[in-house]
């Protein structure tokens, strides 16, 4: 995608928000990750959100998988402290072998608690 | 993000409703913009809210810089429409792959054999004349139009609204004859060549489509060109 940051209403997001709405009913404690920046070409667009529980059960998604794993660790740690935290991955991340996005571009994230 | 502001949040959405979240991305706090009011912790900062209701004109998410701090402003808009005229076969997988694609859809045709739930099973269905159709449905700068009759005294009427309107995409299907047919009943109505030109047509991209579902398919990948390249015009303005 040329510009990552088109947001066009065309998100099916609705069910991740949905479900975390869901999930934070049940007592769960949940953390939300939202695409907050793009540069370059990334998978998912500005305002793409996964949602994940205390057991780490995700739904929706902030990369085209790339990076979900590195993101989940982090919601973790803002499920306990409750301080939100902007996330930066990309080429020129030092874990790049590790969580690097594939396809080359960089994108920003921001996880919050729902409280 | 306070599970007050997410079902809040969640409850707009279900009614449609365009909206802005504004997230301060160092504390959290959060507030929701609407078009005439705001509700939140920065509910009563200016250049907060005339940033965010920009945003939402634009239907542009992204981190602003504002009273010294980074925001990001995420936009809720309802969705896409599209207002096919004629309940024909292409409409049929067009409708689908266009819901499918997120639109709100809706097939106007007052020909009750072809305008069937059966045909189209949970797509809206307008029985009118197109015209009133068109009218009542009112198309605004977030909805296609589509006319797939290529009969003039349906999609005409049709038309005619629709170039009245600021519609984003505007296409009918016809051959190069039928178009040059309709350009001429258009221009004896009183349209401009400017006007008449806004009408894609023969509609859909140059793919090579033969069967319904690929005409549809040419179909719904012309109209997410026009509409991506309009959002990046109106950026790069």
């Amino acid at each position: 995608m040329a510009d990552g940051n088109v947001a066009t209403g065309l998100s099916l997001d609705d069910d991740v928000l949905n479900e975390a709405a869901k999930w934070r009913k049940e007592g769960r404690n949940v953390a939300l990750a939202t695409v907050v920046s793009t540069w370059g070409s990334s998978p998912r667009p500005t305002g793409s959100h996964l949602a994940v529980d205390e057991d780490g059960k995700l739904v929706g998604s902030v990369s085209g998988g790339c990076i979900e794993g590195a993101v989940v660790s982090e919601a973790m740690e803002v499920m306990q402290n409750g301080k939100p935290k902007v996330l930066e991955y990309g080429v020129t991340n030092e874990l790049a072998w590790e969580i690097g996005l594939a396809c080359g571009g960089t994108i920003q994230v921001f996880v919050e608690k729902v409280e | 993000m306070k599970q007050e502001i997410l079902s809040r949040l969640l409850e707009n959405q279900a009614s449609k409703r365009a909206f802005a979240l504004v997230t301060d991305m160092e504390s959290g706090d959060q507030t929701l913009v609407y078009p005439d009011s705001a509700d939140g912790a920065d509910g009563g900062n200016a250049e907060i809210l005339s940033a965010a209701r920009q945003a939402i004109q634009d239907d542009r998410s992204k981190v602003h810089e504002l009273s010294g701090r980074r925001i990001f402003v995420e936009t809720f808009n309802p969705p896409l429409r599209m207002l096919i005229v004629g309940a024909v076969h292409i409409a049929q997988p067009l409708s689908r792959m266009a819901s499918v694609a997120g639109y709100d859809v809706t097939v106007i045709d007052p020909r009750g054999s072809f305008n069937t739930e059966e045909r189209f099973p949970g797509i809206s269905l307008n029985a009118e004349w197109p015209d009133d159709g068109m009218r009542a449905l009112d198309p605004d700068r977030r909805t296609a139009v589509v006319t797939l009759t290529h009969d003039p005294k349906l999609d005409d009427p049709g038309l005619e609204v629709a170039l009245k309107s600021e519609a984003f995409y505007i296409g009918s299907l016809g051959s190069r004859k039928t178009h040059a047919g309709r350009v001429e009943r258009l221009t004896a109505a009183g349209f401009t060549e400017a006007e008449i030109s806004r009408i894609h047509a023969p509609v859909g991209l140059n793919i090579g489509s033969i069967s319904p579902a690929e005409i549809a398919v040419s179909i719904l990948a012309q109209i997410t060109e026009v509409l991506h390249r309009k959002i990046e015009a109106r950026e790069a303005a």
